[in-house]
């Protein structure tokens, strides 16, 4: 696993309250992990914070997975 | 009108976090206050305050709803799932439009907001404010947590009137109740003030007491050397229920709730009137709402903060709305011993006049070692040590900054 995907599933732990093993690749943050819309929110701003990028809202609508978002992350953190 | 009385209770305070451990600290006279341990408070002027102790958030909520609440819900839900259980409702049974919670807290979630202005004080970065503070701090949240928890669907909202917030909460549930708005309504209020800007701007007022060398003997209302009040937190619920619909359901009756008034000094921002005359003006309705005479009264559980002008303020209310049975009536601050709990002080206060009927005993005004010349040592001010006494009608006085003043009479139930 890349160092990105371990960062992200961290924070995805942490802010969801969810166990380690639910958090895989195709899981979705509202209807697998229980993310509300506030908690989506919260996720993409602490990926922000994490890695230091700006994920404008149009884009950030699209990260509605756990690979989503390492995949969006690994692209911006590249650049 | 319907009558009104009160059939659960739950309490969070700094001595003690179920009402059986907080009225056993009021007849022992424990003194809740110590050195801060929320944060380190160590350059401040005031060191200590009356922290709840032995709460654990994460432990109870789990952590992931733990974390979008604020302190003061925490206290506020838990306080409330205590009385609910006490009561012996069940929700499943009953029409829940007609369940409403009124709720009072007067500051709200300040650590929330401090902790997100701390994280975003660099206003050269993109500010990154987190999507729960505003639910979290908002004043107005725990009625609406407590509704969702139990799918309460009546009347809904808070009260803010600063240190009086839960007595409005509890004087506004009364009343609709009484005029059959509901049938029962989860009221009381909660408070987690005790944070970096609370102490520093109640501080800032030179509202708080400095006393640093001796933090469990600060909170000494009516004493000759008091120098402010002592910060405390927690929360305080009481379930108000229609009588008959209490005694249908055979509920264990704890006292009537006989009435309530709200007046304002229209004097000061924060200063009492000299003369306590809000706080006389709001004693005498409320007697006259409750329809009972000053002479009924056993037990006057006062605002008293342990400030130099609200204690003789209060003091001379209470001598001219009493007259001569002033130096009969018992009288106590319970803040000598719990602090200062702001918004929730209202609830936990009327919690205590409701332990006093209970068990028979005036919780003391600890702390008292100076007679203050001010104040007329006729009155019986319950100083040190609980006194024994059978309390049938108790007043329950909460004023807040802004000018404004409650009060509350409570009838004890005999089954």
């Amino acid at each position: 696993m890349s160092s990105v995907a371990e960062k992200v599933k961290k924070i995805i732990v942490d802010k969801l309250g969810v166990d380690e093993s639910e958090v895989t690749e195709e899981a979705s943050f509202t209807n697998d992990l229980g993310a509300d819309s506030l908690d989506t929110v919260e996720l993409i701003m602490e990926f922000e914070k994490e890695f230091d990028i700006s994920i404008p809202d149009e884009e950030a609508e699209n990260i509605q997975t756990v690979g989503q978002a390492v995949t969006y992350v690994e692209k911006e953190a590249e650049n | 009108m319907k009558r009104v009385v009160i059939t659960g209770l739950g309490a969070i305070t700094p001595i003690g976090n179920s009402v059986e451990e907080f009225a056993e600290g009021l007849r022992n006279g424990r003194s809740g206050s110590d050195y801060i341990t929320h944060f380190d408070a160590s350059k401040f002027k005031t060191t200590f305050a009356c922290e709840v102790k032995n709460f654990d958030g994460d432990e109870i909520f789990g952590r992931k709803e733990a974390r979008k609440m604020d302190l003061f819900s925490q206290y506020g839900v838990v306080a409330a799932r205590q009385a609910i259980e006490d009561s012996g409702l069940d929700f499943t049974t009953e029409d829940v439009n007609r369940i409403g919670v009124v709720w009072g807290s007067g500051i709200g979630g300040l650590r929330s907001l401090e902790e997100q202005i701390e994280i975003n004080s660099d206003y050269e970065k993109n500010p990154r404010y987190n999507p729960f503070m505003i639910p979290k701090m908002i004043a107005d949240i725990v009625p609406g947590q407590i509704s969702i928890e139990y799918g309460l669907r009546g009347i809904n909202y808070g009260t803010i009137s600063a240190c009086a917030s839960s007595s409005h909460a509890i004087i506004n549930a009364l009343d609709n109740i009484r005029i059959g708005r509901a049938d029962v309504i989860v009221t009381g209020g909660s408070e987690a003030a005790v944070t970096r800007a609370g102490i520093g701007g109640f501080s800032g007022m030179k509202a708080l007491s400095s006393r640093n060398d001796d933090p469990a003997t600060a909170s000494r209302p009516f004493d000759k050397d008091r120098d402010g009040f002592v910060l405390g937190e927690g929360g305080g619920a009481l379930i108000l229920e229609e009588y008959e619909h209490a005694v249908n359901r055979g509920a264990r009756i704890y006292a009537e709730v006989l009435g309530g008034a709200m007046t304002a000094d229209a004097y000061h921002i924060t200063a009492p009137h000299p003369d306590g005359l809000g706080a006389a003006n709001v004693m005498t309705y409320a007697l006259e709402d409750a329809r009972v005479s000053h002479d009924a009264i056993d037990y006057i559980n006062v605002h008293g903060t342990s400030t130099p002008l609200g204690d003789v303020a209060e003091i001379k209310a209470i001598e001219k709305v009493f007259g001569e049975k002033a130096y009969e009536v018992h009288i106590s601050s319970t803040k000598s011993m719990t602090g200062h709990l702001l918004g929730a002080s209202g609830a936990v206060e009327s919690i205590a006049c409701l332990v006093a009927m209970d068990q028979g005993f005036i919780p003391p005004t600890i702390n008292h070692f100076t007679d203050d010349p001010e104040i007329d040592d006729r009155l019986k001010l319950t100083f040190n040590d609980p006194v024994e006494a059978e309390v049938n009608y108790a007043l329950c006085n909460t004023f807040g900054f802004g000018g404004h003043n409650t009060s509350l009479v409570l009838k004890k139930v005999t089954a």
